[in-house]
């Protein structure tokens, strides 16, 4: 069987991030980082190939972004990944979330996976919603956030928390699954197979090679528009000190929990 | 017509609360832009009485559109959406946030070719169309989101959307058979809704000391649990997701989008970065004290007190401290 990996890259945690005023969008700009969550999403198919239950002939690492984000490609093989499909194309730029999840459905398309796996949510976005999209577009069931994740026969059996409690699903492939980090640890990739990820196949494929209609993409083909950014209500800031004495720091916190009568 | 449509999600006889608020907001905004609200319901027939279903009509439903299916799984309810939409054209669907909200409401958008947007904090009227206010970038900024086509889709961020009744209980029900997809049938629900580990009860306690990643494994909760028992009386141990899913504390202790939303005379963080999906469970808090290693840590925007350190160093020496107070 054949696992996709959705991966993307994102402004490392440390950047400040901003809206660029000039197009009202998110300035991607920066010191950038395969998303930390991605991590997580292919150590489970490295799990799944290791594991020996299913045979997983091969693992494929599919972004979509500007030519830049093919770090995050050459991160994911280091990982892991057999090869990776990076799918580029100027009109998607801009792309709401529902256009993203058509376009990568798309990309997918052309590899016929068994199995597609994602990370929970994107360090930039906060957003879980993209596996949903892609999966509907794909005519496959889905299941998000999950923390648990085992072969069962011809399906997985997946376990992830819920409105009431954990939720146990087995969903037979094929399947769309986003996880959470509480799913694995991921391994730190070796000196060689970072080395050596440059050398994997990638292929670069554009909007037309995946059939992409160019009316459903972009900013112009996406039925969200975000532009006006406003300042959230103003919130008195509270103080914030480093420990330097630990005596002198739990004073001021007794001090400060005092005068509020919470002791 | 500009109708909203809200699905409301059930479990054990009772609906949730984050559903009915968004029936609540669906109706008050829906009748702005000369529109009604109208419910869906999926599960077990027998676990959606018709009284159940005409008591949403309190929150402002003018009808339910009921049909049979799974239960707690978002592609069985995106297919009734679907058709309902199809059939009543409405221009709108909100979400009261949540994991399957988060899921119905994307699928829903792929399914419709319509706009979403999450994680949002208010629906307003703007010349005969609804807006979402969505805050981004750690909630430094708020983005508004305007839609094109013939849906939008409003999935809002947990708590966002306040119950209040309006009505009695006359919304109309209206059953459907729905034939489901076949990917909507390759899920199938094992167990819902398992608690694991103690029942413990958070959600009345004056004071929390809830603790995250930062105390550094399972054992470092009794830290936390020795600083809840120094202020004695009314407190209790709180927990964030990722150390739940990690196995460290009991499910019943967390806070936050899947976890209990509660509000003490203190909450003291220990170790807990901030995120979102935890903010959501606690910020209306009277007094929030944070502790972090990490001086970027978001909690610190946030919280009335922040303390950057070792929590090793400065939990033991405040217990002892609160200790003392309190025998004195």
């Amino acid at each position: 069987m054949k696992i996709c990996v959705l991966v993307k890259e994102v402004p490392d945690a440390a950047v400040e991030k901003r809206i660029d005023p000039s197009t009202g969008r998110m300035d991607r700009s920066g010191e950038r980082n395969l998303n930390p969550y991605d991590t997580h999403a292919i150590e489970a198919a490295m799990q799944l190939r290791e594991g020996g239950a299913l045979q997983v002939d091969e693992i494929v690492a599919v972004t979509m972004g500007p030519e830049s984000a093919v770090r995050a490609l050459h991160k994911a093989v280091s990982l892991g990944a057999d090869r990776s499909l990076h799918l580029s194309d100027g009109s998607l730029a801009g792309s709401d979330v529902a256009a993203t999840g058509y376009a990568l459905a798309k990309a997918l398309e052309r590899e016929s996976p068994d199995l597609v796996l994602l990370g929970q949510q994107s360090d930039d976005g906060e957003c879980y919603t993209i596996g949903a999209v892609v999966a509907d577009h794909l005519r496959m069931p889905s299941l998000t956030q999950v923390v648990k994740l085992e072969v069962d026969g011809d399906a997985l059996r997946l376990e992830r928390q819920a409105e009431y409690g954990y939720d146990t699903v087995r969903v037979k492939l094929p399947a769309v699954i986003s996880v959470g980090d509480a799913i694995n640890e991921p391994r730190y990739p070796s000196l060689k197979a970072i080395m050596g990820a440059k050398k994997k196949p990638l292929e670069m494929v554009s909007a037309v090679d995946v059939g992409i209609d160019a009316s459903l993409v972009g900013a112009d083909g996406s039925r969200v528009h975000c532009g006006e950014f406003k300042e959230p209500p103003a919130k008195a800031a509270g103080q914030v000190f480093e420990d330097e004495n630990t005596d002198e720091t739990v004073a001021k916190i007794v001090d400060w929990l005092v005068e509020r009568k919470l002791i | 017509m500009s109708d909203v449509l809200v699905y409301v999600l059930h479990y054990d006889g009772a609906f949730n609360k984050n559903s009915l608020g968004a029936i609540s907001e669906g109706a008050a905004r829906a009748a702005e832009v000369g529109g009604a609200c109208d419910a869906v319901v999926v599960g077990a027939g027998a676990s959606l009485g018709d009284d159940l279903c005409r008591s949403l009509g309190r929150y402002g439903a003018r009808r339910v559109f009921r049909a049979e299916g799974p239960e707690g799984l978002a592609q069985p309810v995106v297919d009734v959406m679907d058709r309902v939409i199809s059939e009543h054209g409405h221009r709108y669907a909100i979400f009261g946030g949540g994991l399957l909200g988060f899921e119905i409401g994307a699928g829903l958008a792929a399914r419709r070719r319509a706009g979403v947007t999450m994680e949002v904090t208010a629906v307003r009227a703007q010349d005969g169309e609804l807006v979402a206010d969505r805050p981004i970038l750690g909630d430094t900024k708020i983005s508004v989101s305007r839609y094109r086509g013939e849906l939008g889709i409003i999935i809002g961020r947990i708590n966002a959307f306040e119950v209040r009744e309006v009505g009695g209980d006359q919304a109309e029900v209206v059953d459907l058979s729905v034939e489901y997809s076949p990917w909507s049938m390759q899920a199938e629900m094992v167990t819902r809704g398992e608690q694991r580990g103690a029942d413990i009860d958070i959600e009345g306690a004056d004071v929390l000391v809830a603790g995250g990643r930062g105390l550094g494994n399972a054992e470092g909760f009794q830290m936390a649990e020795q600083l809840a028992g120094a202020f004695g009386g009314n407190a209790a141990v709180a927990a964030t997701r990722a150390v739940v899913d990690a196995g460290w504390y009991p499910y019943a202790a967390q806070i936050g989008q899947t976890g209990k939303t509660v509000s003490p005379k203190l909450y003291l963080a220990a170790g807990i970065s901030g995120a979102i999906q935890h903010k959501v469970g606690m910020q209306s808090s009277e007094n929030i004290v944070a502790i972090n290693k990490d001086p970027n840590a978001p909690i610190f925007e946030f919280s009335d007190l922040g303390v950057v350190g070792d929590l090793n160093k400065i939990l033991p020496k405040l217990t002892e401290a609160i200790r003392t107070r309190k025998a004195g």
